[in-house]
């Protein structure tokens, strides 16, 4: 069968270019310009899928985003994609599809059981049972789960990349239909710089799948010359396979490009799809209008698909979905799908119309053809379970809610059906623009836009091609007049429409009756909701819109409701009693049609984009020299140097004990550096940090602790008075921008009399810390300045060369060892680390990372903001009350430490614990009890914050907050571990050279 | 993401702004502050639906901070004027206040 | 008024007559002229309030006054996790209490709200993660709470669909696990609320807005709706992102901000993930629904919103970070975004208070973690009520809490989005 349901002419596709593919294991044929539906349609494949829930055999319905059944396993291995919709997926040679929910496979499908016992499975079921035996649900939901899903995902890594592109235009028009061209051409015109974005693979919209001609050319040959039009304008930008997916804030739209998903995977190059972020003045969204299906029994068989899209087939794509049709309408515009259908060579075996006298020019046109029109009637029945062989057609009663008389029967394999347009009013919706029900089109409209944008077409309920062009030149050309362009004429371009072009003269048929009890009628193809479960759900007073939607699941597959939506909600208004509107609709929320997560992360991820790495000049060498990094912040650090077969406790011991007994040096290139000029700067200063920087005399340094205004600590450094009237503020890894901000936005917004400026020169200067008894001999050798202690005391500072690079060294120290840190340009950070570690070899000088950092400061009891503070804790729990000053003014957290809370004596303050057993080292974050045997909860009375094995002091040491520590010294406390209890001392958070003589020695 | 008027970089993305969050909050005199008073100052915020006068600090770019009138209904925004300068006057029916 | 119970047998009964003898899952009454007790907010809170009130209290002249649809708002725009191990012991023990009362709330309310203790696990990406979590895990053991911190090959063996290399930006280190947690159906959780407060006689009253509150002399005295005005002893307000509204109409400035909140959903996949995972670090939280949709958390806006819909570069930093972690996930397609609107404190904790003002009761400030203290919420805010004292375990939650300074701090805790 190669083709069989394939024209001999007509249509878009070039029969030139045949094009193998494969479904469900079998091969087949199809051309250029196909859709992998049109051409399924072409050879004759009816079944395609399954449904969600009952596993109903389904076929394609619609022909393009609006598909709810048709949805593909699309590639295999790596490049494999659930559920992507066969009418929107371009053919391609080699392209491999598979149905999806199916097990073994689509015409045999085990699941179909569920079909069999869905009278007891209707909406909302799985809420009324799987109760007992309590907690049974994990049990039942296994199976439920094991069902869930339609595609699979890919189990292998993306091979393919995306990349995203930022730009703004004065307009942009969505959807490239005859409105959108027309919008597109009057906007260009005028010199606007002009994006046009439509899905389809080839621009014209509805043009291609009809037969009206403008400007006296064919539609689709119309479009084509407006596209070349555009090309020829500089500042237009036009883009096929761009689906524009939401519409955001402040005229700010996003869009997908599909770059290679057309093309076979030998000839695919560069990125698989490209994410647009659009800014736009001005919008034109010219998106169009779904048709509706009907709600009628039996309505989900294979074979029953929307009028319009039948048209679309036959007229695109030259390929018949069937050879005797029935088509079911409650309006003309299926009239003119079945006169083309009639003259591609279906078949029309009847229409049946709901209503009692249709007229007007297409009904004319029908009669012409000499098809024959049941008015008044419904299809009450179709049968064929895995085709539509047999439709059953019954009259309706007066009221129209009921069938009488006897039922005629037609052979057929296609029904076409059609209930009416919905405007795409998805992206409008989303924009904020409000809706209003249009009775005469029973359908949700456009009413008030709530951004810069327009709409034009069917969009706006205007259905006829006239409308469409008229309305489009109109919002182009007004678009760009508000987008500060002239624009001269508006010539809407003359065209050629079948009699009869949008009319649709529309009777309301919501639900159509059928004179069976049970008849499964579907309004939610995908997710199996039928016009019974709507009742339901009104019955049990689930009858608002989201209640509805939610208790059924209408509208939640991966068709988002397209053509269930409107039916929904109409039936759902039918059995309240009120009017649609009453009912109101659910939101429309981003995307019009799903976006594939890649292209939303663009290139951003993987070890290097996916947030900056930051690294100091000296990483490099780090990385040769066996260090392990740490994440902090976005820095890499060396947590520790390891050597040939030594573990990292034993690295970090080695390096403890080198800054302790020789030297060893440590790169701080990292921590915050903020340069403060300006007359003021030491008031700024003295505002923020707690104690008093008015007695720092130039080249001293002083220690400071900032808190936020409620009192608690928030971050800590040395700040160095480098001039009368220039600081060097210092501040943690992790906490330099936000020092940064925090003074800015006093200095910016609260104390704007102060003349104090702020530069971050964090990256600027390179710094080293250099630690340990022979730290002064070493530096001494390398640099001409007097490092005496009497010529250079502790928490001073001076310029000066090292190694040849100017510099400044500072006589500070962390690790609480005789030290220095000095400071050079970045760019000399290397040469200088180069050189201290050649000076140092003699003292057998030795790198050391951030954990021995932590050792060292530990042993010495100083804090780390962020580790042994939480945001709760204020100077005063840390033991730090010397450093509040009484005496200075106003500081932030002044007043905020005068609190109730915050002057409590029961606080968690900072005290050292000494285990009873010296090798026993406390977890971090371990908390203390009064009782820890009791039953849980246990009581808590603090925690630990910092806890290390100190080879300095041949033990371990931990520092915790406890409750009222500072009275407790001396005490033991109890830490119940998982496996026990640990006991240990209170002591000061002192550990090592309590009097500080190595510090300043 | 809204589209943000720096007064100094003129429109630019959002993600290049930090949001200060409310704008013209008085910090009390410590010395007298009640800490009710003080406690209002650091944690009670107006938090409006509708119309609202917040800070913006350009931190990707100028680094300037500046105010913003905003509705947190439609997130239009209504007027961008200094840090030092006093909100403008706004119906505040047109940021669907409530 | 006795409702129809739910069982495997009444579904088989009503199936032989198409299901047309259910009953109403609640009433739509029209509002009475005066109450004991209105609830302002008919959420899962709110719900779960009036239910405690006539089940705990036996108090049922109660009407809870929602101005659109029952579970509107949070309730139905979460990512649905119920979890109790937080930090602080005020916190462990509330979240601990409404953990324990979704065990069995399926059958309490004999609605199933399908909670599934399928696991969270919480990712630490640094040093600073790790002892995070390992704090909070020995303060979640003493308190009772299941915790466990796992290693990274541990988490790859429960959710193989996870990168556990080192070679990306922020590498899995480890985590914590609480087999306990899990989640549960949100709307459900507020349909089984509204039936059974219903069945109590309590009047559920939808598209009723309430546009003031009366106050006489310090105390309440009722409301004015937007469909007249209606009298009452006490008033609960639980109005979620809408605090400082309601708060104001009562002279009220509270200290919560209203932030959009956003989520979204994959196309639906067969299973891949059978458990949740968090990583604040990275803002990204994974579960799969058992429709088969990925369900994806992601943080917050930085400014104030009532719009219900945030910025499109927060999803796209949360999907970026999903690449990283969850490499599979590549090719499949985000379905459907959504907002909601978070009141979030200073302090990352909820108030559930008195208010100086007598009969007048707060229950607000949940930011993003509302939904897993349900139950726990509406069981507590309903004895604050009913006694006009809180109970031991909100004791912590009150809003004078922002005048002393006993802030109950868990940013790192609570996350940006649950």
């Amino acid at each position: 069968m190669s083709q069989a349901f394939r024209n001999g002419d007509g249509g878009r596709i070039d029969r030139g270019k045949r094009v193998g593919f494969t479904f469900d294991g079998q091969t087949y044929e199809g051309y250029a310009g196909d859709t992998l539906a049109s051409a399924l349609l072409a050879n004759g494949v009816r079944l395609v899928g399954r449904s969600f829930k009952y596993h109903r055999p389904r076929g394609i319905v619609g022909s393009g985003a609006e598909e709810p059944n048709a949805l593909i396993q699309l590639g295999v291995g790596a490049h494999t994609e659930p559920n992507t919709r066969a009418t929107q997926i371009a053919l391609f040679e080699g392209l491999i599809a598979e149905s999806q929910n199916a097990w073994p496979g689509v015409g045999f499908d085990v699941g179909a059981i569920n079909n069999l016992v869905s009278k007891v499975i209707p909406s909302g079921f799985y809420y009324k049972t799987f109760m007992w035996p309590a907690a049974a649900w994990m049990f039942y939901e296994k199976f439920i789960r094991s069902a869930a899903g339609l595609g699979k995902a890919p189990t292998e890594p993306d091979p393919e990349t995306y990349e995203k592109r930022s730009v703004w235009c004065d307009v942009l028009v969505v959807g490239g239909g005859p409105a959108g061209l027309a919008a597109a051409r009057a906007a260009g015109a005028s010199g606007a710089r002009v994006i046009l974005a439509d899905e389809g693979s080839e621009f014209g919209g509805s043009l291609l799948s009809s037969r009206d001609r403008i400007e006296g050319r064919e539609g689709a040959d119309w479009a084509g010359d407006v596209i070349d039009d555009l090309a020829g304008m500089a500042e237009v930008r036009v883009l096929a396979r761009t689906t524009v997916a939401s519409y955001h804030d402040h005229n700010y739209l996003v869009a997908v490009e599909r770059l290679n998903d057309h093309l076979p995977l030998g000839e695919r190059q560069g990125p698989r799809q490209r994410l647009w972020k659009i800014r736009a003045r001005q919008v034109v969204l010219a998106t169009g209008a779904i048709e509706r299906p009907l709600v009628f029994a039996e309505n989900d068989r294979p074979g029953v698909m929307l009028a319009g899209a039948v048209r679309t087939y036959v007229n695109r794509y030259g390929a018949r979905p069937g050879n005797r049709a029935v088509v079911f309408t409650n309006n003309d515009s299926a009239y003119r799908a079945a006169v083309d259908a009639s003259d591609g060579g279906i078949a029309v075996a009847a229409i049946v119309d709901c209503r009692p006298n249709p007229e007007g020019a297409l009904i004319r046109l029908a009669r012409e053809r000499g098809i024959e029109i049941v008015s008044g009637s419904v299809i009450s029945g179709v049968r064929g379970a895995k085709q539509v062989s047999e439709v059953e057609v019954a009259a309706l009663n007066e009221a129209g809610d009921d069938v009488v008389g006897a039922r005629r029967s037609f052979d057929c394999d296609l029904v076409m059906m059609s209930g009416g347009w919905n405007p795409t009013v998805h992206l409008y919706s989303q924009s904020g623009g409000k809706l209003a029900w249009n009775a005469e089109l029973a359908t949700f409209v456009p009413a008030t836009a709530a951004q810069k944008s327009r709409e034009a077409g069917a969009v706006n309920g205007s259905f006829s091609l006239a409308d469409a062009l008229a309305e489009g030149t109109r919002a182009g050309a007004a678009a760009a007049r508000d987008a500060g362009f002239e624009v001269e004429g508006e010539e809407v371009p003359a065209c050629e429409a079948a009699p009869g072009d949008g009319v649709l003269a529309l009777m309301p048929l919501w639900d159509a009756p059928s004179g069976r009890k049970g008849a499964k009628r579907f309004l939610d193809f995908q997710n199996d909701v039928t016009a019974s479960d709507v009742a339901l759900a009104h019955r049990e007073n689930y009858s608002s819109v989201e209640h509805f939607k939610r208790y059924t699941t209408t509208g939640m597959g991966t068709d988002q409701g397209k053509t269930s939506n409107v039916n929904g909600l109409a039936i759902m208004a039918g059995l309240r009693g009120v009017d649609v509107p009453e009912v109101g609709h659910t939101t429309f929320r981003p995307f019009y049609t799903a976006v594939t997560v890649g292209a939303l992360a663009g290139i951003n991820s993987g070890p290097e984009l996916l947030d900056p790495v930051r690294k100091t000049p000296m990483h490099n060498w780090h990385e040769t020299h066996g260090a392990r990094f740490e994440d902090v912040g976005q820095w890499k650090r060396p947590y520790c140097y390891l050597r040939p077969g030594e573990t990292v406790k034993q690295a970090v011991d080695r390096e403890v004990l080198a800054a302790r007994t020789s030297v060893a040096i440590l790169d701080a290139s990292t921590l915050g550096k903020i340069d403060i000029q300006g007359p003021d700067a030491l008031e700024l200063i003295n505002r923020v940090y707690t104690n008093n920087f008015a007695t720092l005399k130039v080249g001293q340094c002083r220690y400071g602790l900032m808190l936020k205004d409620d009192g608690m600590v928030f971050d800590d450094g040395v700040t160095a008075r480098i001039g009368e009237n220039r600081y060097l503020m210092s501040t943690t890894t992790g906490g330099a921008p936000n020092v940064l901000n925090w003074l800015e936005e006093w200095l910016q917004c609260e104390w704007r009399d102060l003349q104090a400026y702020c530069t971050s020169v964090t990256t600027h200067w390179a710094a080293i810390a250099i630690a340990g008894p022979n730290s002064r001999r070493l530096l001494a050798e390398l640099t001409p300045v007097d490092l005496s202690n009497d010529a250079f005391p502790f928490m001073s500072w001076q310029d000066g060369e090292i190694a040849g690079i100017p510099g400044r060294i500072f006589r500070i120290s962390f690790s609480g060892e005789t030290g220095f840190e000095v400071q050079v340009p970045a760019s000399y950070a290397l040469a200088l680390w180069r050189a201290l570690m050649t000076a140092g070899e003699k003292y057998s000088i030795t790198p050391y990372g951030t954990e021995a950092m932590h050792v060292l400061r530990a042993e010495k009891g100083f804090i780390i903001a962020g580790q042994d503070t939480d945001g709760t804790t204020t100077p005063f729990d840390l033991g730090m009350g010397w450093i509040v000053s009484k005496k200075k003014g106003d500081f932030l957290g002044k007043r905020g430490l005068e609190r109730p809370d915050t002057l409590r004596d029961d606080r968690k303050q900072l005290v050292g614990l000494l285990t009873e057993d010296p090798n026993e080292v406390i977890p971090e974050g371990a908390h203390i009890s009064p009782s820890p045997h009791s039953a849980k909860p246990v009581p808590m009375e603090g925690w630990v914050t910092s806890s290390y094995y100190s080879p300095n002091c041949g033990r371990s040491i931990a520092m915790a907050l406890l409750r009222r520590g500072n009275e407790r010294i001396g005490e033991t406390v109890a830490l119940p571990l998982e496996d026990k209890v640990v006991r240990a001392k209170i002591t000061k958070p002192v550990f090592f050279d309590e009097e500080g003589e190595r510090l300043r020695g | 993401m809204l589209l943000i008027e720096c007064p100094h970089c003129g429109p630019r993305e959002q993600t290049e702004f930090t949001c200060g969050g409310e704008g013209h909050i008085v910090r009390p005199d410590p010395d007298t502050a009640t800490d009710a008073e003080w406690g209002h100052y650091l944690f009670m915020r107006k938090n409006p639906k509708g119309l609202h006068f917040e800070r913006w600090f350009h931190a990707h770019g100028c680094r300037q901070w500046f105010h913003a009138a905003r509705s947190t209904v439609t997130h239009e925004i209504f007027a961008i004027y200094g840090i030092d300068e006093p909100p403008p006057a706004i119906d505040p029916s047109k940021a669907g206040s409530q | 008024m006795a409702k129809m119970k739910y069982s495997i047998f009444s579904l088989l009964r009503q199936a032989r007559d198409y299901h047309r003898g259910w009953p109403k899952a609640w009433r739509s009454p029209d509002p009475k002229p005066s109450y004991d007790v209105i609830i302002i907010g008919g959420g899962g809170h709110g719900l779960a309030t009036a239910y405690y009130l006539a089940k705990e209290h036996g108090i049922t002249n109660v009407a809870v006054l929602e101005k659109g649809w029952l579970g509107g708002g949070n309730t139905g725009r979460n990512t649905t996790i119920v979890r109790s191990n937080y930090l602080w012991d005020e916190s462990a023990h509330l979240y601990e209490h409404s953990l324990k009362l979704f065990e069995g709330l399926s059958q309490d309310l004999n609605y199933n709200i399908m909670f599934s203790q399928r696991g969270v696990i919480n990712l630490a990406h640094n040093e600073h993660d790790l002892k995070e979590l390992t704090r909070r895990g020995h303060a979640c053991r003493l308190n009772g709470i299941d915790y466990e911190m796992i290693s990274a090959e541990q988490i790859k063996q429960i959710a193989p669909i996870i990168n556990i290399s080192k070679n990306i930006r922020y590498p899995v280190l480890g985590g914590s696990i609480q087999r306990r947690a899990g989640n549960a159906r949100h709307d459900a959780v507020a349909w089984g609320y509204a039936r059974r407060a219903d069945e109590y006689g309590i009047d559920i009253i939808q598209n009723c807005e309430v546009t003031g509150i009366d106050i006489e002399n310090g105390r309440v005295t009722g409301v004015q709706t937007t469909r007249g005005p209606i009298k009452a002893r006490k008033v609960g307000a639980v109005p979620a992102g809408h605090a400082s509204v309601v708060g104001r109409m009562a002279g009220l400035t509270l200290p919560v901000e209203s932030h959009p909140l956003q989520a979204m959903v994959s196309e639906p996949i067969k299973p891949v993930l059978d458990t949740v995972i968090m990583s604040n670090t990275v803002h990204v939280y994974i579960s799969q629904s058992d429709k088969g949709e990925l369900v994806l958390g992601a943080g917050i806006d930085p400014y104030l919103s009532y719009a219900q819909r945030g910025s499109l570069d927060v999803i796209e930093h949360q999907l970026e970070a999903l690449c990283d972690l969850y490499p599979i996930v590549k090719r499949l397609r985000i379905m459907r975004t959504w907002g909601g609107i978070v009141d979030t404190c200073p302090d990352a904790s909820p108030i559930i208070s008195k208010t100086p003002i007598e009969g007048l009761y707060m229950n607000c400030g949940w930011g993003t973690g509302g939904f897993k203290a349900t139950p726990g919420s509406g069981w507590v805010f309903a004895h604050t009520i009913a006694q006009d004292r809180p109970h031991r375990l909100n004791e912590a939650f009150d809003l004078k809490r922002f005048e002393s300074g006993f802030l109950i701090d868990e940013h790192g805790a609570a996350a940006v989005a649950h």
